[in-house]
């Protein structure tokens, strides 16, 4: 299709080959086919901006316009296919279009002005760098003849993001606008996953030039390896046959690759134990027999004992993180390690691996598959009855608990809960960083896909609330539950305004424990209580009363303060559909989070709750389960007797 | 063991590809002892030579990261066995009448050239490997060295292949 016809509108196109004039009713425009070829057509380098968003599928952009990316804004006004949402602060937006990717696995697309528009993005791409999320950033820059000059509003964000980008550019030619999209999209969303910035001069959004799609991808150094080497996959299936002690530990490249089905089914094929990372909860359903819960920090006793006592980690999609090795020279003494990866640099990063398998997760699960279905046939499988008597055993006596508060407070993990459980798991839910994190991480059952959005690596405070609002922009007829911490929820709850006007009804819950929770929490136990700048006086002072501040930005404000309250108050969040709700759960301050390994010791010092380390003894690791439950009672009465819970031990 | 190794590196020839290798680099605490960029055959494409001083493990990060950046098409790391490495020196050594003839005398036995004389000086252009260039340094040095300069190694495969036919990592 190669004619320029007019969308619409009583101005008649331009003769061809006129060059089109900035008024933008006179853009020629074809109507987008997918696949359809485009050729030369006349327009200003930011009609060929928008024209190429569109050719892309780009739906949502979250931004904020200003003097250098104006341009760009006039012919997204005309958009029938670009949506935009004009968000508060342009962190909100990289923290959108970052809910939005995470959501549905499209690329999320935001957009600044430059200098400070552009510097504000630079925590969302951070984090979307850490947790390989597919986010396309498209920033204004002063015009060429400007660059270097220190110009206002001036900042060199490709030098700025140049660490924390998967690839960014700075397009000096209108005529490149295309191409420069179209890699960008292909570069966030393909391979590792991770996000690229656009950075383009005012003066060459002005430029006329023309439009032809699609472009020719220059890209000669990149090439990323999806299709797995078939002779380590068989290396992998010997080992997988053969290990006694094996566990599939699963990162957030399955989600990414979509490979839950897949995961599945190997997983029931080897009847091997199943751990997911924060990064991929929800790959594996929780409800499943063979999953053994979330590993690392504040991973389940039973999913980090898994981990430290087994003879053969599988690493899929998963990049061994500090969060979930420890101590690195004492995680998992004897495993021998099959490692696959999409990214061949974080193979052998952290350690080292026995089977490197480079290669996209869901083709390396199917050919697993097959592989080990060939291998299980040829040998019998090693028996995996006394690897599950012990991990069963760990399950039954450090189930995931918590004790409700002394004072009479209302339990934060409660309220989380109960969230989970009237929201279902069909709800997604995102959350920022801190206690509450861990608490939805652990109290929440995720049985889908793409239910659970976090900030992972980069530990972004302040992530919940507009990721929130890019996750029910991606799947409007979702119920979208943002899980945050009153620290958090400061720091980014503008947007709230947002969804407001733009008519996009999250549920916020703030779990309000008038600190900086996770904070407090290492204060308590490793700065003998000494709580240095943790208290943000939401308890002691009610500011801002959330109930109040929720309001006064056209939200539905709800506030619970006792267990009695908490069921009504979701379920009144869950019955309003058109505007979004905030609930102010005033829950107890010393709760804390457990299980835990501290930071800086090995995995097989993790305790259950604090004081209790069922995997060690003295200077004894403990390996038999009788030992185990033997100790457990002790220490269990011990508690009772004490009468001490959680908080009370904080309270000291 | 701490050991040095020679990276060819080919890139794009476009803007800021110094800054990203450099910048890579650095951020993940690796050392580069001398770093030498310069056209090829293929006007699209650069070629960098870097040599960097790490451990065996370490080094395939590098390679690995250095990999991971978009403009970086191919690298190869050249063995010294199998590949030609050179440096360039230019330095000006104090060599007034009376000495001048031995300064030139420790020139010839380098084959490297005088470029530039004054009554009290003598600039001197070499080209060697490191270990070349250091003896001669070593060498000049009790003449007094006024100034010199020095490139980043550069280096080529032995034998008629070209890079593109050699192992990448």
């Amino acid at each position: 299709m190669t004619t320029a016809t007019p969308r619409s509108g009583p101005k008649p196109a331009p003769p061809p080959g006129r060059p089109a004039t900035v008024a933008r009713t006179e853009t020629p425009r074809v109507d987008a086919v997918a696949g359809a070829r485009v050729d030369a057509v006349p327009m200003t380098g930011a009609q060929s901006l928008v024209r190429s968003l569109e050719e892309v599928g780009c739906e949502v952009v979250f931004g904020i316009p200003g003097g250098t990316i104006l341009p760009a804004y006039d012919p997204l006004l005309d958009s029938t296919k670009v949506r935009h949402v004009l968000v508060r602060h342009e962190q909100g937006a990289g923290h959108a279009a970052t809910g939005y990717a995470q959501a549905t696995g499209k690329v999320g697309v935001c957009m600044a002005t430059s200098g400070p528009g552009a510097t504000n993005l630079v925590t969302p791409l951070a984090d979307a760098h850490m947790d390989s999320i597919p986010v396309v950033a498209i920033t204004g820059q002063q015009s060429r003849a400007l660059i270097g000059t220190d110009a206002f509003q001036e900042a060199d964000i490709t030098g700025i993001t140049m660490p924390i980008t998967k690839h960014n550019m700075l397009v000096i030619d209108a005529r490149e606008i295309p191409r420069a999209i179209a890699e960008a999209f292909h570069l966030a969303s393909t391979g590792r996953p991770g996000p690229v910035l656009v950075d383009i001069p005012k003066d060459v959004l002005q430029e006329h030039t023309t439009f032809s799609w699609p472009p020719e991808l220059q890209l000669p150094g990149y090439r990323p390896t999806t299709r797995p080497h078939g002779k380590q996959i068989r290396e992998a299936a010997k080992l997988i046959t053969t290990a006694r002690q094996p566990v599939l530990y699963v990162g957030g490249g399955v989600l990414k690759a979509e490979a839950s089905a897949e995961l599945l089914a190997l997983a029931e094929l080897t009847g091997i134990p199943v751990v997911t990372t924060l990064m991929a909860r929800g790959a594996f359903p929780d409800s499943h027999r063979q999953h053994v819960g979330m590993p690392g920090m504040h991973g389940t006793v039973a999913a980090v004992a898994a981990m430290q006592r087994s003879d053969l980690l599988i690493a899929l999609g998963a990049r061994f993180d500090d969060r979930v090795t420890g101590q690195l020279n004492s995680f998992a003494p004897h495993a021998q390690v099959v490692h696959a990866d999409i990214d061949p640099a974080e193979i052998s990063k952290n350690r080292r691996a026995d089977v490197p398998i480079v290669g996209d997760a869901k083709e390396v699960i199917v050919e697993l598959i097959d592989a080990v279905t060939a291998e299980r046939a040829a040998h019998p499988p090693a028996d995996l009855t006394g690897w599950w008597a012990f991990l069963d055993d760990l399950r039954a006596n450090f189930a995931l608990g918590y004790d409700w508060p002394a004072d009479g407070s209302l339990s934060p993990q409660y309220v989380i809960e109960r969230i989970g459980a009237i929201a279902g798991p069909d709800a997604l839910y995102t959350a920022g960083v801190g206690q509450h994190q861990m608490w939805a991480a652990q109290f929440i059952r995720y049985e889908k896909p793409r239910t659970w959005l976090n900030s992972g690596g980069l530990g972004t405070m302040g992530f919940a609330v507009p990721a929130a609002m890019g996750a029910k922009m991606a799947v409007p007829d979702a119920v979208v539950w943002c899980i945050d911490g009153d620290g958090c929820f400061q720091m980014t709850n503008q947007e709230l305004a947002t969804c407001a006007i733009e008519n996009i009804p999250i549920k916020v819950a703030i779990i309000n424990n008038g600190n900086l929770g996770m904070v407090r929490q290492w204060q308590n136990l490793f700065y003998a209580g000494r709580y240095s700048n943790t208290d943000l006086g939401t308890h002691k002072h009610r500011i801002p009363d959330f109930k109040l501040l929720a309001e006064a930005m056209g939200c539905v404000g709800l506030r619970a303060e006792s267990k009695e309250d908490v069921d009504r108050v979701i379920n009144q969040a869950m019955a309003i559909n058109d505007q979004p709700v905030v609930i102010d759960f005033v829950v107890g301050a010393d709760a804390q989070v457990w299980p835990m390994v501290a930071a800086g010791t090995g995995n097989d010092e993790i305790m259950a709750a604090r004081g209790i380390r069922p995997l060690f003894d003295g200077d004894e690791l403990i390996t038999d389960t009788a030992t185990i439950a033997a100790l457990t009672a002790e220490v269990t009465a011990d508690a009772a007797a004490e009468g001490a819970g959680n908080v009370r031990r904080g309270q000291r | 063991m701490m050991q040095r190794h020679t990276l060819s590196v080919l890139v794009e020839n476009t803007p800021g590809v110094l800054a990203r290798v450099s910048g890579l680099f650095s951020r993940r605490g690796f050392n580069i002892e001398s770093l030498a960029v310069g056209p090829t055959e293929n006007p699209d494409v650069s070629r960098m030579t870097i040599v960097v001083a790490v451990e065996d493990f370490p080094l395939e990060q590098v390679t690995k990261q250095l990999n991971k950046l978009i403009h970086v098409i191919k690298i190869v790391e050249l063995e010294p066995a199998q590949s030609v490495q050179r440096q360039v020196l230019l330095v000006k050594v104090r060599a007034d009448p009376t000495v001048r003839s031995q300064v030139l005398e420790i020139v010839e036995l380098f084959r490297a050239r005088a470029i530039d004389v004054t009554p009290e000086s003598l600039t001197i252009e070499a080209t060697g490997t490191a270990e070349k260039i250091a003896a001669l340094l070593k060498n000049l040095e009790p003449y007094g060295i006024r100034e010199m300069v020095q490139s980043g190694t550069i280096a080529v495969g032995r034998g008629p292949r070209s890079i593109t036919a050699t192992a990448v990592r």
